[in-house]
């Protein structure tokens, strides 16, 4: 799409000058902002940067939950050519200290006190941060600290610059060409310092418009937007596709009040990470649990019928008349009230990405009637890489590539992406740019996968941690671990078989699930440890770990990874020991030196362990956890040739 | 804590004795109040704290003594005319509607605040819209100050003690106090919800300039808020000062920790 931010706003103005651009919920009613206005706010806060000196190609830090105010200033920084750099509202101040340096960010426009205070905790090892503005005056009333002013006075400063220098919005959106640096997202970089990965107008636009076309996305769309605005998901969703095709992004009340907001909107246009969507079904699942007999014994038929030819309507594939009338039946009384509870009952297209979701989670949504699907993307290619059409969603797949998109994989699985909309660089950081970026325009996505024979793309793993048999046939680790932990009695799993003859695997149990099932068949147990070595327990995971093995064996690529030997560990895996990250993702390396004389007894052919354990409590003291852990081998399966 | 602007007396207690029969609550109790300080009475338990809170507040009338307030002096009040005069409490052990919504329980804050009649109300005549218009709004702005906006509708029984206890203030924040006198604010509550607690105080007293008077049994709480702090033990005043004088008073010690003799 030839065109900037800014000039699309005002494209939007003029041709739909009283629809409603956002809304805000405020002291308990939606307030809304129409694109005349909008565009009047970003002409006086412009003015107010002008008159603050925003040069082109300087960077802007913008810190705060989704609000209009500070979508305006990240607008209004465009018009002028400056670069927004959303940062994310819930970092720690020290985290602030290396984007505002690294960027050499003279202005902030930030949303509170808290994002204030920690803008002046910084602000002596950021010399260069001369001004800060805030939207929410609460509680900086008695601030003196010089530079400090309320987004208020901006706005003031921006009217009185707009009437001594009439026409100079004009001037600078005319000066700015799509191909200026838009924004910049820093990257969590698990190691060393974040990366600033610098994107044009261009390409976060080509992206957005491409992702509009392919679900077909109007001006009608509504959309909540309580992702953190950092983040170039929801950058993308609420903000770059917003622009691009004029529908209504709306702001919740406060963080804790998005559900609510959500049933109270109805989007058309959602999209979560895999647990909003977890969560939301765990909230369900326990309110009808508490509801009255009749609803239950409703609930429980329908959602038969549902899991049965739900995806299969939702796809679009022939279904009996029968089932059909059953179907629509429980859409009468179970799937289209519970479609309200969640707030999905206008939903078109929902989305969901970000790490792998459990087939059991997305059939359940799918099946009472929810457009659930899946796409693959990155910071780096602005997102929109591979998308799941409608009636081609699939649990283990995230879709095909879209318009403009090109894929290669190399000989080691790694999946290369070619596109409009991947980044221009790494600021400052050539280095790191080149290492991602080859001469002929493919970017390295550090994913492994592979197509299908659909054409969908399949991630397995991130391409370091993949490994190879002693065989030669690919291991992939997180892919065969997912597998595993989408069983709820299975909390965690820790897979080997890199360089190995056969694939063994470290299971966690979920205490809270298998000590209901435990409770329910009346099985005593002493506690986690107790409870982890019962033969029932070993005998309830075996049979999860043959499902696996016989879903891998339909997989020529993975058929090899299937789970030979297997061990129950006795303690829940924990950050605290250094075995989990702080985000929960298995340290595999730590656990298998930690954990070196289990490893070698799954392969020696032991049938049994004695293991002595450090563990560290919550109130730092530390105490040992010892058992002999049984080792249990497990069948595996013949590779099933696929019919294509 | 930040130069606080503190004004002349507002609320002048002297010489208040109160007796149940035989009991005796206080016992000459003298302090006063000023403007936009945030003062706390301490006490172990039974000391009177309670007690005088109940006589500010009109619910007992002490045998001898007098409040000033304003400049105008009181010996017998009832606690709707202290409430008329601008004065809000909370309670001890909460006295909210369970059964009511949490925007419910704090609207009842603005009941003195309603010009229009019951069949006004009843009728939606007159200037009773408009009325409940504005005092919604206003109740809103509680609603959004005190963070709990994801509770509007919920009735209040279902929420947790903390939230419970915030409400509480919001309700005695809709009156639009001068003074909010705090019984036990902190009491029952984790660490977190003190915390939380001791914000919204502070905030209050910040943003609206109300005066606060607080009982609490938490002596690490109240030293950290308070402007000054009145110590009772037995009914009787055995200090009154800065937290530090306080502190550093060996009456207030051997009340608290006990002394050998």
């Amino acid at each position: 799409m030839e065109s900037t931010f800014p000039r699309l706003l005002l494209e939007h103005a003029k041709v739909r000058p009283d629809a409603p651009a956002l809304r805000e919920k405020v002291y308990g009613i939606w307030q809304t902002l129409t694109w005349a206005e909008l565009a009047a706010l970003v002409k006086r806060i412009a003015g107010g940067l002008a008159e603050a000196g925003l040069a082109r190609g300087e960077h802007v830090v913008v810190v705060g939950e989704n609000r209009p105010r500070l979508y305006a200033a990240m607008l209004a920084a465009q018009s002028l050519g400056g670069i927004p750099v959303p940062l994310y509202q819930d970092a720690a101040a020290a985290e602030f200290v290396f984007p505002l340096q690294n960027a050499e960010v003279r202005f902030a426009i930030v949303e509170d006190q808290e994002q204030v205070d920690k803008m002046l905790e910084v602000r002596a090892q950021c010399p260069l941060l001369a001004r800060i503005w805030y939207d929410d005056p609460r509680g900086l009333r008695n601030y003196s600290e010089p530079g400090l002013a309320s987004l208020d006075s901006l706005i003031e400063a921006g009217t009185a610059y707009e009437r001594s220098h009439p026409g100079f919005f004009d001037a600078a959106l005319a000066a700015g060409s799509p191909h200026d640096v838009a924004a910049m997202f820093f990257t969590s970089g698990t190691t060393g310092n974040p990366k600033g990965v610098v994107h044009t107008h261009f390409t976060l636009l080509d992206r957005a418009a491409a992702g509009a076309r392919f679900d077909k996305l109007t001006d009608k769309e509504e959309v909540l937007a309580y992702l953190p605005p950092a983040w170039i998901g929801q950058n993308i969703f609420s903000y770059a596709q917003w622009l691009a095709t004029g529908y209504v992004v709306n702001c919740p009340e406060s963080a804790s009040t998005v559900m609510i907001d959500l049933k109270e909107i109805g989007p058309t246009y959602y999209f979560a990470p895999p647990r909003v969507f977890e969560g939301l079904l765990t909230s369900v699942m326990i309110r009808m649990e508490d509801a009255g007999a009749v609803k239950r014994w409703l609930f429980r038929r329908f959602m038969d019928v549902a899991r049965r030819v739900g995806p299969a309507i939702m796809d679009g594939k022939p279904v009996s008349w029968a089932d059909r009338l059953r179907y629509r039946l429980g859409d009468v009384f179970v799937y289209g009230p519970l479609r309200n509870t969640l707030g999905f009952s206008r939903v078109r297209v929902a989305y969901t990405a970000g790490e792998a979701i459990g087939p059991d989670l997305f059939t359940f949504y799918r099946s009472i009637g929810i457009n659930l699907k899946q796409l693959y993307g990155s910071t780096e290619t602005a997102v929109f890489v591979c998308l799941q059409p409608d009636h081609e969603a699939k649990a283990d797949t995230v879709g095909i590539p879209i318009e403009g998109v090109e894929i290669k994989l190399e000989e080691s699985g790694e999946i290369l992406v070619r596109s409009p909309g991947l980044l221009r660089e790494y600021y400052k950081n050539p280095q790191a740019t080149a290492e991602v970026k080859t001469g002929d325009g493919w970017y390295r996505t550090g994913d492994a996968g592979f197509l299908d024979a659909g054409g969908h793309l399949k991630i397995i793993d991130r391409a370091k941690d993949v490994g190879r048999m002693a065989d030669g046939s690919m291991f992939a680790p997180k892919y065969i671990e997912n597998k595993l932990k989408f069983f709820p009695h299975i909390k965690e799993a820790v897979a080997f078989g890199d360089r190995r003859d056969k694939v063994c695997a470290f299971i966690n149990i979920d205490f809270e699930a298998v000590g209901n099932w435990a409770e329910k068949r009346n099985l005593p147990y002493a506690g986690y440890t107790d409870l982890s070595q019962k033969p029932e327990v070993y005998e309830l995971v075996r049979e999860c770990v043959e499902k696996v093995n016989a879903d891998l064996a339909a997989d020529e690529k993975l058929a090899g990874s299937q789970i030979s030997r297997f061990l129950i560990l006795h303690k829940e895996l924990d950050a605290d020991d250094g075995e989990l990250t702080r985000t929960r993702k298995v340290r595999r390396g730590h656990i298998g030196d930690k954990y070196q004389v289990l490893v070698d007894a799954l392969y020696g052919g032991k049938s049994k362990q004695f293991i002595e354990t450090q563990v560290k409590f919550e109130d730092g003291r530390t105490g040992t956890v010892s058992a002999t852990l049984k080792i249990v081998d497990v069948k595996t399966f013949p590779v099933l040739r696929r019919a294509a | 804590m930040a130069e606080r602007r503190i004004g002349e007396v507002i609320l002048d207690v002297r010489n208040i004795s109160l007796r149940f029969g035989g009991v005796k609550a206080l016992t000459d109790i003298s302090f006063d109040v000023r403007e936009h300080e945030i003062r706390a009475i301490i006490g172990p338990n039974g000391a009177g704290k309670s007690s005088m809170l109940n006589c500010i507040n009109g619910v007992y009338q002490p045998q001898e003594g007098s409040i000033t307030f304003r400049g105008k002096t009181f010996r017998h009040m009832n606690s709707r005319q202290v409430a008329e005069m601008g004065v809000a409490r909370t309670f001890q052990n909460l006295a909210l509607f369970k059964g009511m919504s949490v925007l419910d329980n704090i609207m009842t804050g603005r009941n003195l605040k309603m010009k229009t009649n019951l069949f006004q109300q009843a009728l939606r005549i007159g200037a009773a819209e408009r009325e409940e218009v504005e005092h919604r709004a206003f109740v809103e702005r509680i609603i959004d100050f005190l963070e709990i906006q994801a509770y509007r509708k919920t009735p209040v029984g279902r929420l947790p003690y903390g939230l419970q206890k915030r409400v509480d203030l919001g309700r005695a924040l809709a009156m639009e106090p001068q003074v909010l006198l705090l019984d036990e604010p902190m009491a029952g509550m984790n660490v977190e919800e003190k915390q939380d607690m001791c914000r919204f105080i502070l905030d209050v007293n910040d943003e609206f300039g109300t005066t606060i008077v607080l009982i609490e049994h938490d002596m690490g709480v109240v030293m950290d808020i308070s402007d000054r702090v009145v110590v009772l033990d037995y009914g009787r005043k055995i200090g009154d000062g800065a937290p530090d004088e306080v502190r550093a008073n060996p009456d207030v010690i051997s009340a608290y920790l006990g002394t050998s003799h």
